[in-house]
């Protein structure tokens, strides 16, 4: 009966608030929208228009079509590129997600000041990128590189090893770092994962007397799975666009060997002046970040599902 | 005995070891960092020296930076541009949280995908029209490029940052205000925005410490030395040719860590419990 009487006033109110709702939500996005689509949409539609013309620096571009296309496929040195980017992507993102997990699951252990030692372990993802990769440029100096003069005093090597002079080398090198910024993210968010697991499920495991390496098999990594790929697909992202330590650390050298779509974007564009040819490189990431966008936004939606 | 001995042997090897291990990896280049910082230049560069160790210390790299670059100009722009474009993220990121969290408006699915997708967006992709727009817009060669270009990637961060975070927050509170008189924006800022000061202080955090290390923009848009930020400056005007005075580099290298580093350990609670809380959920 009493709900009876509140109902109708409510629900008048309810009628009266839609609209007054609807306007409020436009006037508070309506700030976001405007910068996003005056220097995001507009740029990305800029850069599709520019990728079709041959623009050099400081002269207006003629349209060609997918021209600019066509010549970076032919191009060995962009095949190169395109080889390298998925090289250092798929490579780094499987150590990062490797060692991620170990560290993860070492975090998850009870250990004294174990809030400060994972709190510190998270610095290489934090302090700027461009910093931390010059005292890596340094500590892989050809002449005085601190690893080398560790590694020969310990006599784990006889000769010094040319980090960033030898194309595998320096591929190794940029990975090395990659996985080294990078790592804190996956041991950070995976043990999120692994707390947000419950402890009945491994104790009712115990009684049964499942071993621990089957445990980790039958329900961690089951549970942590989907934590797993919203890491991977963010990381993937990253790496794919990665730009400063390549940049930073070899420039793409030696001979290309190093070379990946955002530096090589970079040195055509705006080192050389192609415009038009760079806007094209940048933009062949898109398909592929087009690819992982469908793959996450569809992950959130089944998560938002259940 | 023997028993308490091998849980002590295991922890040792399944525990402290590789944790060891990976504390050497994580912070190694930090120390060597500071440590070439305060190294003279005769020891930095004598291969003979015990290269793990300062024999003798010395504050020359710093008092170089002062004396001779525009190091406190940079850290100065830094700071400008950091703290500039957080401010203006996280309100705009507050307001389009708030609305997609709570109101209902034809068109708010749509937004937030939007936003999401924007999120994803490598600033790698648009460096090259942006630098256009930057030049049409009247901005090329200054700080305000960077103010006006950096909330492209921190808006849609903040925004899905807060917007999971209003979504924990129970609603029961907020239509209680409602139903008193207050309006949607009075229920916002005097309900909701207090009880979601760790998600607002994280989001802030997180947005100082992207815009501190953001490096594509900056790198491309800005030329003059005067105008450039801690994270471009270093690299590009204290390297000269092939010449590479490290402990120079080090130093400021060091200079340009420490105040990002020193935000964590003071919000070092906020910080780890916001990531392990909403940052995947966003």
């Amino acid at each position: 009966m009493a709900t009876g009487l509140v109902a109708w006033p409510a629900a008048g109110r309810r009628r009266r608030r839609l609209t007054h709702e609807a306007l409020t939500g436009y006037g508070l996005v309506s700030p976001s929208l405007f910068l996003l689509l005056v220097l995001l949409a507009y740029p990305f539609a800029l850069a599709v228009w520019i990728s079709l013309t041959d623009r050099v620096l400081g002269e207006p571009g003629r349209f060609v079509g997918l021209g600019n296309f066509g010549k970076l496929v032919g191009d060995p040195l962009f095949r190169q590129t395109v080889w390298n980017s998925f090289v250092y992507t798929l490579s780094t993102v499987c150590l990062k997600l490797a060692l991620g997990l170990v560290l993860a699951l070492l975090l998850n252990q009870e250990f004294p000041f174990r809030n400060g030692v994972r709190a510190i372990l998270l610095l290489p993802w934090i302090v700027p990128t461009s910093l931390s990769v010059l005292t890596w440029l340094w500590m892989f100096d050809s002449l005085f590189s601190v690893i080398n003069w560790v590694l020969l005093g310990l006599g784990v090597i006889s000769r010094k090893i040319p980090w960033l002079g030898d194309p595998v080398w320096a591929m190794a090198s940029v990975c090395i770092v990659n996985v080294w910024r990078g790592l804190p993210f996956f041991a950070v968010s995976l043990l999120a994962g692994l707390m947000a697991i419950p402890r009945h499920l491994y104790e009712s495991a115990d009684v049964d007397g499942a071993p621990v390496l089957r445990q980790f098999w039958h329900i961690t990594l089951p549970l942590l799975q989907p934590v797993i790929a919203v890491v991977v697909l963010f990381s993937t992202i990253w790496t794919f666009a990665d730009f400063q330590i390549v940049y930073i650390l070899t420039h793409g050298g030696p001979v290309n060997a190093t070379q990946i779509f955002a530096t090589m974007a970079y040195d055509v564009a705006l080192v050389a002046g192609r415009i038009g040819e760079g806007s094209a490189i940048a933009l062949f990431l898109f398909p592929f970040l087009l690819i992982v966008i469908l793959l996450l936004l569809r992950r959130l939606r089944a998560e938002e599902g259940t | 005995m023997r028993r308490r001995r091998g849980r002590a042997l295991r922890r040792l090897v399944g525990l402290y070891l590789p944790l060891a291990g990976f504390l050497l990896f994580a912070l190694f280049p930090f120390y060597w960092m500071a440590l070439s910082s305060f190294k003279s230049n005769p020891e930095l560069y004598n291969v003979r020296a015990n290269r793990l160790w300062i024999a003798d210390p010395t504050l020359d790299h710093f008092r170089d930076l002062f004396a001779k670059t525009a190091v406190l100009q940079w850290l100065a722009n830094s700071f400008f541009v950091a703290f500039l474009t957080t401010a203006i993220s996280l309100v705009l990121g507050i307001m389009a949280g708030y609305a997609l969290a709570r109101l209902r408006f034809p068109g708010a699915q749509a937004f937030g995908i939007g936003t999401f997708i924007t999120y994803l967006v490598p600033t790698t992709l648009l460096f090259i029209p942006l630098a256009r727009v930057v030049q049409g817009l009247g901005l090329a060669n200054s700080i305000w490029s960077l103010v006006a270009t950096y909330p492209t990637f921190l808006i849609p961060f903040c925004t899905w940052m807060l917007l999971a975070y209003f979504k924990s927050i129970p609603q029961e509170m907020e239509e209680c205000a409602l139903i008193d008189g207050c309006g949607y924006l009075g229920a916002m800022v005097r309900i909701v925005l207090p009880m979601a000061i760790p998600g607002i202080t994280f989001s802030a955090m997180f947005s100082f410490t992207l815009s501190w290390n953001e490096f594509v923009y900056a790198l491309t848009f800005i030329s003059a030395t005067t105008h450039k930020t801690m994270s471009v400056a270093v690299p590009t005007e204290l390297i000269r040719g092939d010449a590479y005075f490290w402990g120079e580099l080090m130093a400021a290298s060091l200079l340009g860590s420490v105040p990002v580093a020193l935000l964590y350990a003071f919000f070092m609670d906020y910080f780890v419990s916001g990531l392990t809380a909403g940052a995947l959920k966003g």
